[in-house]
């Protein structure tokens, strides 16, 4: 980021490149001036792109799914992959008792999803690249996640910080480091998914600001190019990576010894 | 993170291009509330949709899909059977049949032998009333040949006594004739 910020700096340099890496995370109003204030309400482009989002969600796996086909239509089939595919995931990391929290994880995998791939439209804005998003979204697991382990295993839910199976002198040390781990899953959950976006599109930008020099323009649209590329697969792996950990912390939860 | 921030900041109040602004717009607080209270809504809306229409929906069409293959799999296990039996009964009918046409093979064998004996023997005995018959003609014939021959010898030896010009007894002749004839037969 330190670097980022001199480029901010040189980028305003006379005859110099011009970056702006960090242009593209700005919060606008949809509609109205550029630089009107952003209140809570305001419709703004993270809105808007939410919004994109929830209407491919829905495009997805309600519009695709009408015909209600034994025989998939190809949206059809495509919307049962991801059912089939997080159905699993859920299943095979939490057991049966997680499948009831199956919608909510859904929830979080497409939202994602769909912002991280939308998100690499020209000219879009990713939700998910925001700390304040991505936060929400790993706090409300953390939360749950707490929660539930409580109302499930009552006072038990503590035993997956006292490890049994490690020698007595040793547990105390053990439980401490547990706890401080466990408090430190929501940051790195928020932080993974949001950080991998904001260096993928800001390197895409950097790149881009090369383009300027006619010399270096070639290199620049290669390099464009492949870290596009590598920013596909960044988009699914991170909504993916994301749902998992979702699933093996709420794992964690409903079953806490380890 | 903080220290950065401030370049960037400080940065751009230098150049003064740029409306006013933090460095990296994530760290902006500013606008926090707006995005909090826009995810929220949009993961409620994907939430209700999910979990009203579209997640029952696909559960469902991909049990009725199961539900389907396991049925036609059920199916086609029967109808195999079914063949099976099918071809048993035909094998069974098969062998019945032929039992049944070497059966009437013999027994058409048998009563044409009977037929045959029976019409065998009626004709042997035609054969043996013919031949009795015959027999009997030709006894017959014999006899009326024989006295023909002793009628015939007589008339001739009258004839003959009467060219010698002897005037035979007709009774003596015939008395002759009868004797030479006894004689020899």
């Amino acid at each position: 980021m330190a670097t980022e910020a001199v480029a901010l700096v040189e980028g305003e340099e006379p005859g110099g490149l011009v970056f702006h890496p960090f242009d593209q995370f700005e919060i606008k109003p949809l509609f109205g001036e550029i630089g009107d204030p952003v209140s809570w309400y305001t419709i703004s482009n993270a809105t808007f792109w939410m919004a994109m989002a929830a209407l491919c969600v829905i495009g997805l796996l309600v519009i695709g799914t009408r015909g209600r086909a034994v025989i998939p239509s190809r949206v059809q089939s495509a919307a049962e992959l991801v059912y089939g595919f997080v159905y699993k995931m859920v299943e095979d990391v939490t057991g049966k008792e997680g499948l009831k929290y199956f919608p909510w994880i859904m929830t979080l995998f497409l939202f994602i999803l769909f912002s991280n791939y939308l998100g690499l439209l020209p000219l879009a804005f990713t939700p998910t690249s925001h700390i304040a998003v991505t936060a929400v979204l790993a706090l409300g697991v953390f939360i749950t996640v707490t929660v539930i382990g409580f109302v499930k295993n009552g006072m038990a839910f503590l035993g997956l910080f006292w490890m049994k199976e490690a020698p007595l002198f040793l547990r105390p040390v053990i439980a401490i480091i547990e706890v401080i781990s466990y408090f430190v899953r929501p940051v790195s959950h928020s932080i993974r998914l949001a950080g991998n976006l904001v260096a993928g599109h800001a390197m895409i930008k950097v790149f881009a600001g090369f383009a300027a020099i006619a010399a270096l323009s070639p290199l620049s649209v290669v390099a464009i190019t492949a870290i596009y590329g590598l920013e596909v697969l960044v988009a699914g792996i991170q909504a993916y990576v994301f749902t998992i950990l979702t699933c093996i912390y709420l794992k964690d939860a409903l079953h806490p010894s380890h | 993170m903080a220290t950065e921030t401030i370049t960037a900041e400080e940065a751009l109040a230098v150049h003064g291009a740029e409306a006013a602004g933090p460095g990296m717009p994530q760290l902006d607080v500013s606008s926090f509330p707006n995005q909090i209270f826009w995810l929220l809504v949009t993961l409620g809306v994907i939430y209700f949709v999910l979990s009203r229409f579209a997640l029952p929906r696909i559960g469902a069409v991909l049990a009725e899909r199961a539900g389907t293959i396991t049925n036609d799999i059920a199916a086609a296990e029967e109808l195999r059977h079914r063949a099976r039996e099918a071809e048993t009964a035909y094998d069974k009918a098969l062998a019945d049949a032929r039992a049944e046409a070497n059966r009437i093979v013999a027994e058409t064998k048998a009563q044409i032998q009977a037929d045959l004996d029976t019409e065998i023997e009626k004709a042997d005995a035609q054969i043996a009333a013919k031949t009795a018959e015959s027999q009997a003609a030709i006894d017959e014939i014999r006899e009326s040949a024989a006295r023909n021959v002793s009628e015939v010898a007589r008339d001739v030896a009258r004839e003959i006594v009467a060219a010698f010009g002897a005037d035979a007894d007709a009774a003596k002749v015939d008395a002759a004739v009868d004797a030479k004839l006894g004689e020899r037969a």
